[in-house]
């Protein structure tokens, strides 16, 4: 039976959480078909060492191309490599992370290995009898969830959100294999030159990889008003984020926005004030765990999709949310 | 320079309400829009017509209608529209998508930059950008959120990427997919809106591209729709009214129970 792999990602020879996500979502797939979950990296100086954690947390296999070319994404490359390595070692399934790079990647490797692809996917299945993967996803704003298959081409691809499945705990006594393949020349593209990397104060990717989201709407009426949101998700060690309305009046930078032209995300806890849940927005929300609305309008739709919600004044609501916190979490009553 | 925005026409859905007992889009009366996030790299690639002289051409794959769409770009201020249609398209996947526009590009006369939206509203895969440009050989720029230089030859851009921005530079002809912080869309002028109504949309066709019957439309997607679920939008959960000082101190003492119940803090 022909391998589950994963694509790992790393920033600065570190891994990222997500390549750990995707392993407990591949080790599944494996040992329901009973073959192998090889976890799949690109990048520059990547020791044993840090390699390991990808077997630790689920990988039978490593494959690694470990080159300085490929420290940092540049998809023509990526792509190339990909797809040598998937005509070669003939996969059965590929999951990468529905990130700016796995969300550019995938839809590039499918042209290229002829295959198909299923964006966001929230569950993956084996199909019993087939052993197709059956690739179930959010679609027109998460009013549909659509089941797909890709029944007559190999292999099986789909991307999934990051923060949708937990790590598997690090087990040490797991053994497996750092398998070190060569870079072919032919596959670096130097048509696309990589000047640098300028990153944000906040580091935008703050709302879609935070467990917790603080977020604000119209409702919060100023920029100013902002500060009280923030200090909730300092206390909650979250990121702040905001509608589409707060981005447009310039209460917030674009890389905040939460909704359909926005960012989806997929927190533990999200927690809002002001917003009264357009479907747009909902679209951005809805896979959270935990959703808490705080708005005047008792018939604002938020309150469709709240786990909890506070019909009240967020002005008065947030400080005393804020204050309380402040002596729960010193262990006061 | 010569600019091509492929589009797409999704249902508007800024009004659409939901269906409570079903959890599903109410569909009726929903009118057809460009798809929001396209309108930026149509208002990129007109900006740069205006810097550098050009044409824009804005082309879209779907049923007759969707003139409406083309048209409405060329309002905007794009020079011209081309309608990509024929029964035959019809439930194409991101696959089949990319290789009927990407046929069709081929057959327009030449170009240097490709522009297209992040991503649709409605499918919201975004694999259809990446997707031509992997079909044209073309190097390839999502998320792109500025365009820091450009001149006849060669393009650099700052594409928006997890940990900030990512700086590339890459010869022309290029795709690049944009987000919405790169432009502010236009409105249609009236002289747009004349020019529009009075100009002819051609039709392309599967026999004109001579495309391969088998890798167009849903014979020739590699994904298939098997299943089809409604989620329910409700949660069900607890709603409590904060009046007062006295109710807000209530409503947040319950909410923080909540969250330790949960684990949450």
């Amino acid at each position: 039976m022909s391998y589950i792999w994963t694509i790992a990602e790393q920033s600065n020879g570190k891994l990222r959480d997500v390549s750990f996500e995707l392993l407990s979502r591949g080790r599944r797939l494996a040992d329901k078909l009973s073959t192998k979950l090889c976890s799949v990296v690109f990048g520059g100086g990547l020791s044993d060492d840090i390699l390991s954690e990808l077997i630790y947390r689920g990988a039978d296999e490593v494959y690694v191309v470990d080159d300085a070319r490929l420290n940092n994404f540049v998809v023509e490359t990526y792509s190339n490599i990909l797809s040598r390595l998937i005509r070669e070692y003939k996969p059965h399934t590929i999951l990468a992370a529905a990130t700016s790079s796995g969300r550019t990647l995938m839809p590039h490797v499918a042209i290229k290995v002829n295959t198909g692809l299923t964006a966001d996917c929230t569950e993956l299945e084996i199909e019993d009898g087939t052993n197709l993967l059956l690739q179930t996803r959010p679609a027109i704003g998460g009013n549909i969830m659509a089941t797909i298959k890709t029944p007559n081409h190999s292999p099986q691809m789909a991307t999934v959100r990051p923060k949708s499945s937990r790590p598997l705990p690090q087990d040490e006594a797991r053994s497996g294999r750092i398998v070190r393949l060569a870079m072919d020349e032919g596959d670096y593209d130097s048509r696309v030159q990589e000047l640098g990397i300028r990153t944000t104060s906040d580091g935008h990717a703050s709302i879609e990889a935070a467990d917790v989201v603080v977020a604000g709407g119209k409702g919060m009426k100023r920029a100013d008003n902002f500060a009280m949101l923030r200090d909730l998700a300092r206390r909650l060690n979250g990121a702040v984020g905001g509608t589409r309305d707060a981005v447009d009046r310039g209460w917030l930078p674009y890389p905040a926005q939460i909704g359909l032209s926005g960012k989806t995300i997929s927190p533990k806890l999200y927690v809002c004030a002001g917003v009264s849940g357009s479907i747009q927005h909902l679209a951005g929300i809805k896979t959270s765990e935990v959703i808490v609305a705080i708005n005047q309008d008792p018939d604002a739709n938020i309150f469709q999709v709240a786990d909890f919600g506070i019909v009240g004044n967020l002005f008065e609501v947030i400080p005393m949310l804020n204050e309380k916190l402040e002596r729960h979490q010193r262990g006061d009553k | 320079m010569k600019i091509i925005v492929p589009i797409k026409q999704v249902p508007e859905t800024s009004d659409v309400k939901m269906d409570k007992d079903t959890g599903t889009m109410i569909r009726e009366g929903v009118v057809s829009v460009i798809n929001p996030l396209d309108l930026y790299a149509i208002e990129t690639g007109i900006e740069l017509k205006e810097q550098f002289g050009g044409q824009v051409t804005v082309c879209t794959m779907g049923p007759p209608s969707a003139v409406k769409a083309l048209k409405e770009a060329i309002a905007m201020g794009c020079d011209e529209g081309v309608l990509i249609s024929d029964k035959r398209f019809a439930g194409a996947d991101t696959w089949a998508t990319s290789y009927t526009l990407s046929e069709a590009i081929k057959k327009f006369d030449g170009y240097d930059l490709v522009l297209t939206g992040e991503r649709a509203t409605d499918g919201d895969t975004g694999q259809v950008g990446p997707g031509i440009a992997a079909w044209l050989d073309l190097p390839l720029a999502t998320y792109v959120s500025n365009i820091t230089a450009i001149d006849r030859s060669s393009i650099t851009v700052e594409r928006l990427v997890e940990e900030g921005y990512q700086t590339l530079r890459m010869p022309l002809p290029a795709l690049l997919t944009v987000v919405k912080e790169i432009s502010n869309p236009r409105l249609p002028t009236l002289r747009g809106k004349k020019r529009a109504r009075a100009c002819t949309v051609p039709t392309v066709t599967a026999a004109d591209l001579a495309v391969n019957e088998s890798d167009i439309g849903l014979k020739g997607s590699p994904t298939k729709v098997v299943k089809i679920g409604y989620p329910k939008v409700t949660r069900g959960g607890t709603v409590v009214k904060a009046a007062g000082e006295e109710g807000v101190s209530t409503a947040v003492d319950m909410l923080l129970e909540f969250l330790t119940g949960k684990e949450l803090i």
